[in-house]
């Protein structure tokens, strides 16, 4: 019987500050058993748990793409005892990574599609695993249009920007890069909140056009009247929850949402579903 | 299934020899008259008529406190920050005198903790090395509900050997593989009269129309969730609830847990420890938010786990089996069966 709580041992291979306030580091694990990597194997909008010795697990989206092969990236924003600690930590140093968990954004179903993005601050993680696997050679063909409003406080503490704005040099994909406000003269994109760029920049809903909602509360909440008034239906918009876990697997109790569990069932819901579920998140 | 006579001599023969082979877990008579099951052989047949354990046995198979793990931080050590099993063999071990309604919970539990896609390697070993040898109730408490709450005072469920008192010796009925072995080994082999079988039965009549509450959970189930979620009675019923988890603690179909790390001198080990939606911290996100900040939202969470999410999920019964603990022990006298009327009316 496969133990579900043991963690894969990985060594820490890079580690990257993302934001301008030191908040937001990237990791890039690599797996001391190469047959783990294997054993990892994941889709985009997937969790895992990352496990430190002596202070505990906490679960994280997976930020690398399934199409990059190697190594695995999470971005960790330091806020309590696991990631404080993480964060001290250094290049070499051994974690232990549980997973791939959860549910992924619903590949099948996006074929052919449409695929608007619109992510918040550091929500953007496993936005940024989904962006690189539909831009992916093999795969780009499988999507018809694709739209990506990513919005940061201010320029310093958007994530990945060596990638933003290569995306925003090709002709594959639309971006939509906004800021709440910034003094910066030469600052070439957008100036307004996330809801207020989705309603001036992306595409009117129709059955071909999903939805990818991503971000913080506030963002989520006045982000969907305005796909409401752009004609998404609430099947088309696809959101990622976060809940305390622990298990990460549907066991210990503490994420669920009615009778789904956010670990297990979700973090993907479509909003149709969570409209059915009590607001516990 | 075979049923055998075992009298009082054979009975104290018998759990002396299943504490030679197993580690065996009995009812105990405690200081202040509670019972709780201990690892021992000195059963005592006049304590047998105790009405239930205070706590559950579920501590037997699902521990309050269990070692998953265990890791060095040394950095001198090759194996530095890995996280490594703890080689636990799972004991046999045999519960004797558990009532049926607790044997029953341990299905109720299954369904969580082993699942098609995951399955929890400490639970599921610890319950596979238990053999459960249950002892029939004559005389259930006024909060006891079983009848109506997948059980009954002489359900079978979960069970492997089922003791039928009579008279000052027993009835058993060998229900399973595992049940014959440990009546091989009790010496439990003599065949029951042939007029038994009706006895057991008139038995059971009895005790089963000695219970004295009942619950209803038809409509509940066709409720629609969030109609329930809403409900206007939740702030009211769950007033006086101090969110003490005395109800969680004592449950036998309970089985919520936390994950911690406990570290000493560069030694650490990972354990998991019985955890509680009446705790605000079970819920609590790392951001400050909590999305059942309230306490009556972590009370309703309680009882729409049992009564409604669980009938959901898995399409059956709820998650309870009417062994009445939480009714007797809660200290602000909140009831299920109260809750469970409310919300089916």
């Amino acid at each position: 019987m496969q133990n579900p709580y043991l963690p894969y041992p990985v060594r820490i291979d890079e580690i990257v500050t993302e934001t301008e306030d030191k908040n937001l580091k990237t990791f890039k694990f690599v797996f001391i058993n190469p047959k783990d990597e294997k054993k990892f194997s994941y889709k985009a909008g997937q969790f895992a748990e990352l496990s430190v010795a002596g202070k505990g697990e906490i679960p994280i989206g997976i930020a690398s793409s399934p199409t990059e092969k190697g190594f695995v990236k999470f971005t960790v924003n330091k806020m309590g005892l696991v990631t404080t600690h993480l964060h001290a930590m250094k290049k070499g140093d051994i974690i232990g990574i549980r997973g791939p968990l959860g549910n992924y954004y619903p590949w099948e179903t996006l074929k052919g599609k449409n695929i608007v993005i619109v992510g918040g601050g550091f929500a953007f993680t496993t936005l940024r695993s989904s962006i690189i696997y539909m831009l992916e050679p093999s795969n780009r063909d499988k999507f018809k249009d694709i739209n990506v409003v990513y919005g940061a406080r201010v320029p310093g503490m958007l994530l990945y920007k060596d990638e933003l704005s290569a995306w925003e040099k090709r002709d594959d994909i639309n971006m939509h890069i906004t800021v709440d406000a910034t003094d910066d003269p030469n600052w070439k994109y957008n100036i307004g909140f996330v809801p207020t760029i989705v309603g001036e920049k992306l595409p009117e809903g129709n059955k071909d056009t999903y939805a990818v909602v991503c971000g913080p509360p506030a963002m989520i909440k006045f982000t969907q009247p305005v796909l409401d008034k752009l004609g998404y239906s609430h099947d088309n918009i696809i959101m990622s929850l976060e809940n305390k876990m622990k298990c990460g697997i549907g066991m210990c109790g503490r994420c669920n949402i009615g009778e789904k569990f956010v670990c297990k069932d979700g973090p993907v819901f479509t909003l149709s579903q969570l409209n059915k579920m009590p607001k516990e998140y | 299934m075979k049923l055998v006579s075992i009298n009082k001599e054979d009975f104290y023969a018998g759990a002396e020899k299943l504490y030679n082979s197993y580690k065996l877990y009995i009812p105990v008579k405690q200081e202040d008259n509670s019972y709780a099951f201990k690892n021992s052989d000195k059963i005592d047949i006049n304590n047998l008529t105790f009405l239930n354990t205070r706590l559950s046995p579920k501590s037997l198979v699902f521990p309050q406190t269990e070692k998953m793990f265990s890791y060095t931080t040394d950095t001198n050590s090759e194996d530095c920050n890995i996280i490594k099993p703890i080689n636990k063999e799972n004991l046999k071990q045999a519960i004797l005198g558990i009532r049926p309604c607790d044997s029953a919970s341990f299905g109720i539990v299954e369904k969580n903790f082993d699942t098609e896609e995951y399955k929890d390697p400490f639970w599921i070993n610890s319950y596979k090395a238990t053999t459960f040898i249950g002892l029939a109730c004559d005389n259930p408490d006024s909060t006891c509900f079983c009848t109506t709450a997948n059980s009954g005072p002489f359900d079978e469920k979960g069970l492997d050997i089922l003791l039928i008192t009579s008279g000052d010796s027993f009835i058993g009925k060998i229900l399973t593989k595992k049940g014959e072995e440990a009546a091989k080994i009790a010496g439990w082999t003599t065949e029951a009269p042939a007029d038994s079988v009706s006895a057991i039965e008139k038995q059971k009549k009895e005790a089963e129309s000695k219970i004295s509450s009942s619950i209803s959970t038809d409509k509940i189930k066709d409720k629609d969730t969030l109609e329930l979620y809403n409900a206007s009675f939740w702030e009211e019923e769950a007033f006086a609830c101090i969110n003490c988890g005395t109800c969680a603690y004592v449950c036998p179909t309970c089985w919520c847990f936390d994950i911690q790390d406990e570290i000493s001198d560069k030694k650490g080990i990972r354990m998991r420890n019985w955890d509680s939606c009446m705790f605000p911290l079970f819920t609590l996100h790392g951001s400050g938010h909590n999305p059942r900040d309230l306490k009556y939202q972590r009370a309703r969470q309680r009882f729409m786990h049992k009564l409604k999410y669980y009938q959901d999920k898995y399409q059956s019964g709820i998650q309870c089996v009417g062994c009445g603990r939480c009714i007797r022990l809660c200290p602000v006298n909140i009831d299920i069966r109260r809750i469970c009327d409310i919300m089916n009316s």
